[in-house]
C-alpha cells in the first residue's frame, strides 16, 4: 500500500477520502468552539443571531467581555504563574536528571529510570489525592508537634505547583535526554584538553547545545501545566487557575465568553507552537 | 578528580533522588497506609482493610470499575483502529513538506487544553446543537435530538482527546519501516493483508504499545471528558474518588479507590508489555 506499489483506483480513492474525513474530525470541535465566539447570543449554540465582538470587549452585562471578566482574567494570571515555575523547576531537574543518566553508571541505574518514568502512567487523580493526603499529613503532624500552621501544605498554589511538577519533570528529562545522547562528548574533551575545568566545559559547549531542547522543554512543560486538570482539581485551593475557573462555569452552563478564552487559548498555544518549531529547526 | 566526579555525581543525584521520593514515592505509601485505616471514633482509627470490602460489597463501586476499565480498553481498541490507517498514510504514502504539514495538522488540537476540545464536542452533540441542528435541517429528524450524556458521547470524546498519542508513537515506528522490505513481500507474492499482518504490524509493534498504554491510562484517568459529555451520572471511576475526597470527605474510602485504579492501571500496562515482549524502558523512554 506504498505509492511505489500500484493500487486500483477505488482503494487509493477511498483511501484518501478517509484521511479527508479524519482531518475534518479533528478540526470539528475546535472550529465550532472558534465560530461561537462571535455569535452575539447568550448561549454557545445555533441560532446564529448575527456577529459580535462583545464576548471579547463587551462592558456591560450580561454579555460582559472577557477582557472585562475580572475572576477569568485572575485566574489566567494564576495559571500563568503556575506555568512559569512549574516549567522552571521541571526544565532545572531535568536537565541534572538528563546529565546523570547520559554520564554516570552506577547502582541501581536502571531501577532509579524506570522508577523516574513511573510518573508518565500514574493517572493524574492519583497523584494528586497521594499529594493532598500525604501533605495534609504532614502539615497535621506539624500543627499538633509544634503548634506551627504551614498554609502552603493546604490546598492551593503550592500544592499545584508541587503536583504538577510531580510528572512534568519526567517529560522535561526525557525531552532533554534525546538531545544529549546524540551530543558529541569529545568536544567537551577538547575544551578540557585546552584547559578549561569540567564545570566551565559544560557550561560554554554543553549547555548551549542543549539550549532547543532546554526551550523545547519550558515550553512543553508550560502548556502542558497551563492545560493540566485532573492532578489541579485535586489540589486547587481559593485561587483557581484558569482551567478550573473555566470548567466550575462549564457546569452551570456555558455562554459564548467560554468560547472567546478558548479561542485566546487556541491562538496562544499555536503561537507558542511556531516559536517551538522555529527553536527546534535551528 | 575523582572526588570532584564523586561530588558531581551526588550532586547530580539529590534532585532526582528528592522529586522521587517526596512527591511520588512517600505520598503514594501515605495514600495506602490511609487507604487501610478505619475510622472508629473521633480523631480514632484502627488497621483494617474495611475500605477495600466496601468496595468490594458494594455493586455500584465495583461496577463502575468495570465499566471504567472495559470502556477504557475500548477507547483504545478504537483509537489504535482509527489512527493507523492516518498514521500510514503520513509515514508512507506522502513526502517531504506535505508530510510534515499533516502530521503538524494533527498535533495542533492537542496544543489546545482538553477542556476547550470537549466543550467544543458540547457544542457539537447537545440538544440545541450543531449537529441536531444540521439533522432537522437535512429532514432526516423531526425535532432536536439530544446526543450528550450518554456513553457514544463519552466514547467518541475520549478518543478524540487520546488521538494523538497513539497518531505520533505510529508515524514514528511506521517511518522506520524501509519500503524495500514492503516491495519484497509484494515480490514474493504477499496480499495487502498478508504483508499488513507479516511484516507492517509486526514492525509497528512497539508504536502500538506505547500509544496504546498512554491512551489507556489517560482514558482511566479522565475526569473531565466523561463528566461533561457523559453527565453527572456517567459513572467513571474518577468521579468516585474525586466526590469520595471533596464530597464526602472520605478520605480513607477515597485513598482505598485511588489505590485500586493504581492496581488496575498497573495491571493493564504490565499485562500489554508482557504480552508484546516490551519494556517500559523502550517504549516510553
Amino acid at each position: 500500500m506504498i505509492p511505489t506499489i500500484p493500487q486500483p483506483r477505488a482503494v487509493r480513492l477511498a483511501y484518501n477520502a478517509y484521511i479527508v474525513l479524519f482531518f475534518l474530525y479533528l478540526a470539528l470541535p475546535l472550529a465550532v468552539v472558534a465560530v461561537f465566539a462571535f455569535n452575539d447570543s447568550q448561549f454557545p449554540s445555533l441560532p446564529w443571531e448575527g456577529f459580535t465582538w462583545d464576548w471579547f470587549f463587551g462592558t456591560e452585562r450580561p454579555k460582559i467581555g472577557v477582557f472585562h471578566e475580572r475572576p477569568i482574567l485572575r485566574s489566567i494570571g494564576t495559571s500563568a504563574f503556575i506555568a512559569v515555575v512549574v516549567s522552571l523547576l521541571s526544565v532545572a531537574v531535568g536537565t541534572s536528571n538528563a546529565f546523570l543518566f547520559n554520564r554516570f553508571q552506577f547502582r541501581f541505574r536502571g531501577f532509579l529510570y524506570v522508577l523516574m518514568l513511573l510518573p508518565l502512567v500514574v493517572p493524574g487523580i492519583v497523584l494528586g489525592i497521594s499529594i493532598l493526603v500525604f501533605s495534609s499529613r504532614l502539615a497535621n503532624g506539624l500543627e499538633d508537634g509544634t503548634g506551627l500552621e504551614l498554609e502552603m501544605l493546604r490546598p492551593g498554589i503550592v500544592l499545584i505547583i508541587l503536583g504538577q511538577f510531580s510528572f512534568i519533570t519526567t517529560i522535561a528529562t526525557l525531552v532533554i535526554s534525546a538531545r544529549l545522547q546524540r551530543f558529541d562528548i569529545t568536544l567537551e574533551e577538547a575544551a578540557m584538553n585546552l584547559g578549561a575545568g569540567r564545570i566551565t566545559a559544560v557550561a560554554t559547549i554543553t549547555l548551549p547545545y542543549l539550549g532547543p531542547a532546554l526551550i523545547g522543554a519550558f515550553v512543553v512543560a508550560f502548556l502542558m501545566s497551563f492545560e493540566n486538570f485532573n492532578t489541579t482539581l485535586m489540589l486547587v485551593g481559593s485561587d483557581a487557575p484558569l482551567t478550573i475557573t473555566m470548567f466550575d462555569r462549564l457546569k452551570e452552563g456555558s455562554t459564548p465568553l467560554l468560547n472567546a478564552v478558548s479561542l485566546l487559548l487556541m491562538l496562544v498555544s499555536s503561537l507558542l507552537a511556531l516559536v517551538m518549531i522555529m527553536v527546534q529547526r535551528k | 578528580m575523582r572526588t570532584e566526579l564523586r561530588l558531581g555525581f551526588f550532586l547530580l543525584l539529590t534532585p532526582l533522588v528528592l522529586w522521587l521520593s517526596l512527591l511520588i514515592i512517600i505520598p503514594h505509601i501515605d495514600m495506602f497506609l490511609v487507604s487501610l485505616r478505619e475510622r472508629i471514633g473521633v480523631g480514632k482509627y484502627q488497621l483494617s482493610l474495611a475500605n477495600y470490602l466496601t468496595f468490594l460489597e458494594e455493586p455500584l463501586y465495583l461496577w463502575t470499575f468495570l465499566r471504567t476499565a472495559l470502556m477504557s480498553i475500548m477507547a483504545t481498541l478504537i483509537t489504535l483502529v482509527i489512527a493507523f490507517p492516518v498514521s500510514f498514510y503520513i509515514a508512507k504514502m506522502v513526502k517531504g513538506r506535505l508530510q510534515a504539514v499533516l502530521f503538524l495538522l494533527c498535533l495542533v488540537p492537542f496544543w489546545v487544553s482538553e477542556l476547550v476540545r470537549t466543550f467544543g464536542w458540547m457544542i457539537l452533540l447537545r440538544e440545541t446543537g450543531v449537529i441536531s441542528n444540521f439533522l432537522q435541517w437535512a429532514g432526516l429528524v423531526s425535532g432536536p435530538v439530544e446526543m450528550l450524556y450518554n456513553d457514544v458521547a463519552i466514547m467518541i470524546g475520549l478518543v478524540y482527546t487520546s488521538m494523538l498519542f497513539m497518531v505520533v508513537p505510529l508515524v514514528t515506528t511506521l517511518e522506520s519501516l524501509d519500503d524495500a522490505v514492503i516491495e519484497a513481500g509484494y515480490d514474493l507474492g504477499g496480499s495487502g493483508p498478508s504483508i499488513l499482518r507479516e511484516i507492517i504490524i509486526p514492525h509497528a509493534m512497539p508504536g502500538i504499545v506505547s500509544g496504546s498504554i498512554v491512551v489507556f491510562m489517560l482514558s482511566l484517568g479522565n475526569y473531565l471528558t466523561p463528566r461533561i459529555l457523559g453527565g453527572k451520572d456517567s459513572l467513571w471511576f474518577t468521579e468516585l474518588i474525586y466526590s469520595q475526597f471533596i464530597v464526602r470527605f472520605n478520605w480513607e474510602l477515597g485513598a482505598a479507590f485511588g489505590f485500586m485504579l493504581l492496581i488496575l492501571s498497573s495491571v493493564i500496562v504490565w499485562g500489554m508489555l508482557r504480552l508484546t515482549g516490551q519494556t517500559l524502558e523502550k517504549t516510553m523512554g
